[in-house]
């Protein structure tokens, strides 16, 4: 192999380098930290990427948008609305679109690649809460995440707006209704947000600030810090033969990791590109400016905000003949919007925030975990991730009930009344239903381990009992199967229990008395001595009912 | 390179639910209960690794892949120069230029990601390598050390002994933000009573939306819903923010279809003229448009949150998330026939706020 080094040229810039910023530490240290693979990982990589594109596409955006309401008289490329009083928000946004060649399909790529953005924050958010990945020693990055994905959300909502255009108005009109709501300060609040009354002369240079410097910058100082805390702990990686708590099976960062993950880095760039390419989002020319009286019917938010929209239609004014709002000594409370508004999404973040700590006191693990878990091992807490998305599926869907209602030809006020019902029973039934999938994937694999494979091959002894011959899994294959640790329940302390101590032993048997245990090898040397027992079968010895008997596996507790 | 089977013990022994930060450990202590963990599986050998031809092939479509990127930014810049959008105004020009470039631009990008990761997984090792983890937690010397170094510098910093200096930093530091929030107060002006207040008043004349031509009375068909802005509009000095509390709706429909009110709202009864109704636009939940007339029932609806409110009982609200009916606006006929205001909204149009009061 050739050095480096044996080129003169490369040895003097690598020597310059080095002597000043001591790059062949660098290089030493981080070229060849391994890295390991798998298709989830790169959920977090596409939210990474998405912001690049974020910057690259919202960078060149800037350079003709004018963040002002200023009003003017639109004298554009567009048509229709030559002639017509537009502020000049509107109208920069209309000529990028109109009369910069490449600029609308910049726009669309900057449109897209935010909707793509927080989707892939969700979804790297599942991943990492549906496999443990938030365990110590990653708590404090879980919650750095958790102020990445608001953080997307705030940049989300407030470049949004920034057109001016007639449907993000009405958004904003929303959010300031919102805020007027909030006992006591919240008409100040409004006011001040607001520079006035809405919708004033201020709010869009002041969300342009926000959107461009203050949340993208906290958004990359965060996601330094995000990535150092996953540089200084290391990936963590799915159990498998010769995976283990203390090592890093993968590719080293250069050459192959930098290759895929910079190759990947292309693929979402272009995938984005195409996408704005070919599927318009966003027209903003179909909308019109904004104008408080006109609305057009079928008003959406974009995706990431339908949840906080959707709560909002679902809260009924009025229950019966009671009303959600409410006055006390001339003081409004409206509970119809503050509920859905404000406390059911900071109730959500709460949760969010609190459940690695939540776990940690149920399991009383304190140890570091290094190793995913497979969803299926954690039954209880699979089932409420899917409990929380149903939840803020729910919401969402609400917040098309018109759309849906339109193109069903179903009563708008049904589908409410059948949306709100699912608030509230959707989740539980939604935990209870992947709690037992996961339980019954759990004693599926513990059948597996045992008896291996079904080969559909049927032999008839010479008594004329009938048997399927089993082929058993190799200790890899069977590895993937048994490697997991029985849960533990945190019982009663012995002596006085506090009230606390008895809510966490009750929550921690919610959490952990249904489970399947794990396959022991003392168990697998019973099945195989039973499997043998097909053998001793052919002179006539054997029990009958054995087979159905030891495909049950042993789950401990109650809860059926 | 290792690629070797490797079983790595963990010479920390589990101590669930103990205090320590032992690392969790599946084939740890208790083994005679456990599996082993069968160490990693022997490597299998890609056939661009063994067959100089299939490696030669990969190469090849590496290459021809880099090359399509380049055709694609070809594609782009002909598009570019070659479709201008200022001569053809139309959207179906546009919507060509959009697809050429972002077709172009888009596959140039994709292809160089395929043609990297297409050669990382033929052409690279793909030898799993395994690093070993570390405590994240520093030794109990470095920990004891660490907590000296703090100790020492605060011993030497003198910060716990000068309590004057330590109490008039803490107390200087204390009121320093105030001025950092105090500097926002100009952000906006207070809200005083302008909530309360709209255009509306007695003799106003209601006119069109956008245009601002009066309506007589007697164009006001059955069934006929008109977007109303007050007289004047126009040339007030927040003409936006006062139509965000001014916009009307005024609909007629057959007098006798109306409840009547009882009670203190009795006097509303005859708010009307002769079954032209007027009601604010601005819904009561959260202030969007309320512009959706159903003309078979006599609905309103918000098209943003269902809010639905019913013109038969004084538009009451019959579904949806709004808790007030919408504010009506008094109205009469002026010597000229054009429909005027008789008197501003009895109380604040649009959304809820704390200091708004109960509500009729």
């Amino acid at each position: 192999m050739s050095s480096i080094l044996t080129d003169k040229r490369t040895a003097t810039l690598a020597g310059y380098v080095d002597d000043r910023v001591g790059a062949s530490k660098i290089v030493k240290t981080f070229a060849r930290k391994i890295f390991p693979d798998h298709w989830s990982f790169m959920l977090g990589e596409i939210a990474l990427y998405t912001f690049v594109v974020l910057l690259i596409s919202g960078t060149f955006l800037t350079f003709w948008y004018t963040p002002s309401m200023a009003l003017t008289t639109y004298e554009g490329s567009y048509a229709p609305l030559v002639g017509q009083t537009v502020s000049e928000a509107y109208e920069t946004t209309l000529n990028i679109s109109f009369d910069i060649r490449g600029g609308l399909l910049m726009r669309q790529i900057h449109h897209w690649a935010a909707l793509l953005f927080v989707a892939a924050i969700l979804a790297h958010m599942a991943r990492v809460f549906v496999t443990g990945a938030f365990r110590k020693p990653r708590e404090l990055n879980w919650i750095v995440g958790c102020l990445l994905a608001i953080l997307a959300l705030a940049a989300g909502f407030t470049g949004y707006s920034l057109p001016d255009d007639l449907l993000s108005g009405n958004g904003l009109r929303i959010i300031s209704g919102v805020i007027q709501a909030i006992p006591v300060v919240g008409t100040y609040l409004a006011f001040f947000i607001f520079g006035g009354e809405f919708p004033g002369e201020v709010i869009i240079p002041r969300l342009f600030i926000l959107h461009v410097m203050l949340i993208p910058a906290a958004l990359l100082a965060l996601i330094g810090v995000h990535l150092g805390l996953l540089v200084l702990h290391k990936h963590m990686q799915f159990p498998a033969p010769g995976r283990t708590n203390t090592n890093v099976v993968g590719y080293p960062v250069f050459p192959v990791y930098a290759a895929k993950a910079g190759g990947f880095f292309f693929i979402v760039f272009g995938v984005v590109v195409l996408m704005a390419a070919v599927v318009t989002i966003n027209p903003i020319w179909a909308y019109g400016p904004y104008d408080p009286s006109p609305i057009g019917a079928g008003t959406q938010p974009d995706w990431y905000i339908l949840f906080v929209d959707g709560a909002l239609r679902l809260m009924p004014g009025w229950l019966g003949p009671i009303p959600t709002e409410f006055t006390t000594f001339g003081y409004v409370w409206s509970l119809n919007i503050l509920l859905p508004g404000a406390v059911v999404p900071g109730l959500m973040i709460m949760a969010l925030f609190a459940y690695p700590w939540v776990e940690q006191w149920l399991s009383g693990d304190t140890r570091e975990h290094h190793l995913l878990d497979r969803p299926r091992n954690k039954p209880t807490r699979t089932g409420l991730g899917v409990a929380a998305l149903v939840f803020y599926v729910v919401m969402a869907l609400a917040a098309t009930n018109d759309l849906v209602a339109t193109h069903f030809h179903i009563s708008i006020n049904d589908m409410t009344y059948v949306l709100r019902t699912l608030f509230f029973v959707g989740p539980p039934l939604a935990f209870w239903v992947t709690k037992r999938v996961c339980l019954g994937l759990q004693r599926r694999d513990r059948d597996l381990a045992l008896h291996g494979r079904e080969t559909g091959r049927i032999v008839r002894t010479a008594d004329g009992e009938y048997f399927e011959v089993h082929e058993p899994l190799d200790v890899y294959e069977r590895w993937n199967l048994v490697q997991q640790e029985a849960d533990q329940l945190v019982p009663l302390p012995t002596g006085k229990a506090s009230g606390l101590d008895k809510l966490r032993a009750r929550m921690s048997a919610f959490f952990f008395e249904d489970r399947i245990e794990p396959v022991t090898p003392a168990e697998l040397e019973a099945a195989h001595a039973h499997d043998d027992g097909h053998g001793r079968a052919l002179e006539g010895d054997t029990d009958p009912h054995a087979v159905s008997a030891s495909g049950r596996g042993s789950e401990t507790g109650h809860g059926h | 390179m290792k690629d070797s089977p490797t079983t790595e013990h963990n010479d920390a022994g589990p101590s669930h639910g103990g205090v320590g930060t032992d690392l969790a450990a599946p084939e740890g202590a208790a083994l005679d209960n456990r599996f082993a963990n069968p160490g990693l599986p022997a490597h299998r050998y890609r056939t661009t690794d063994i067959d100089p031809a299939a490696a030669k092939r990969a190469e090849r479509q590496v290459s021809t892949i880099f090359l399509l990127s380049a055709v694609g930014t070809l594609v782009f810049l002909v598009g570019y120069f070659a479709l201008p959008i200022d001569d053809d105004k139309s959207l179906g020009r546009l919507q060509l230029s959009t697809m050429v470039l972002g077709l172009g631009l888009g596959f140039a990008i994709f292809l160089i990601g395929i043609g990297l990761v297409h050669w990382a997984k033929t052409l690279m090792p793909d030898h799993e390598q395994i690093e070993l983890r570390h405590d994240i937690r520093g030794t109990d010397e470095e920990r004891r050390d660490a907590s000296n170094i703090i100790l020492d510098g605060v011993e030497e910093s003198g910060i716990m002994r000068r309590t004057v200096i330590r109490n008039s930093l803490i107390g200087a530091m204390a009121i320093l933000p105030i001025p950092a929030v105090v500097l926002f107060r100009d952000l906006g002006p207070l809200p005083g009573t302008v909530l309360r207040e709209s255009l509306w008043e007695e003799g106003v004349r209601l006119t069109r939306d956008p245009d601002g031509t009066p309506i007589r009375a007697a164009d006001v068909t059955f069934g006929s819903v008109f977007h109303v802005i007050p007289d004047g509009l126009s040339e007030s000095s927040h003409p936006i923010e006062e139509k965000a509390k001014a916009a009307v709706l005024l609909i007629r429909i057959q007098p006798e279809d109306v409840q009547p009110l009882e009670g203190d709202l009795a006097v509303r009864n005859d708010w009307d003229y002769d079954g032209i109704y007027a009601y604010s636009k601005i819904c009561t939940h959260v202030g969007c448009p309320v512009a959706l007339y159903e003309q078979q029932t006599h609905h309103l609806l918000c098209p943003c949150h269902q809010s639905t409110f019913d013109l038969t009982q004084h538009c009451k609200v019959i579904f949806g998330p709004a808790k007030r009916p919408l504010p009506q606006l008094p109205i009469t006929v002026d010597g000229e026939g054009y429909l005027v205001a008789s008197g501003p909204f009895p109380e604040p149009p649009g959304p809820s706020y704390w200091e708004r009061g109960a509500s009729a």
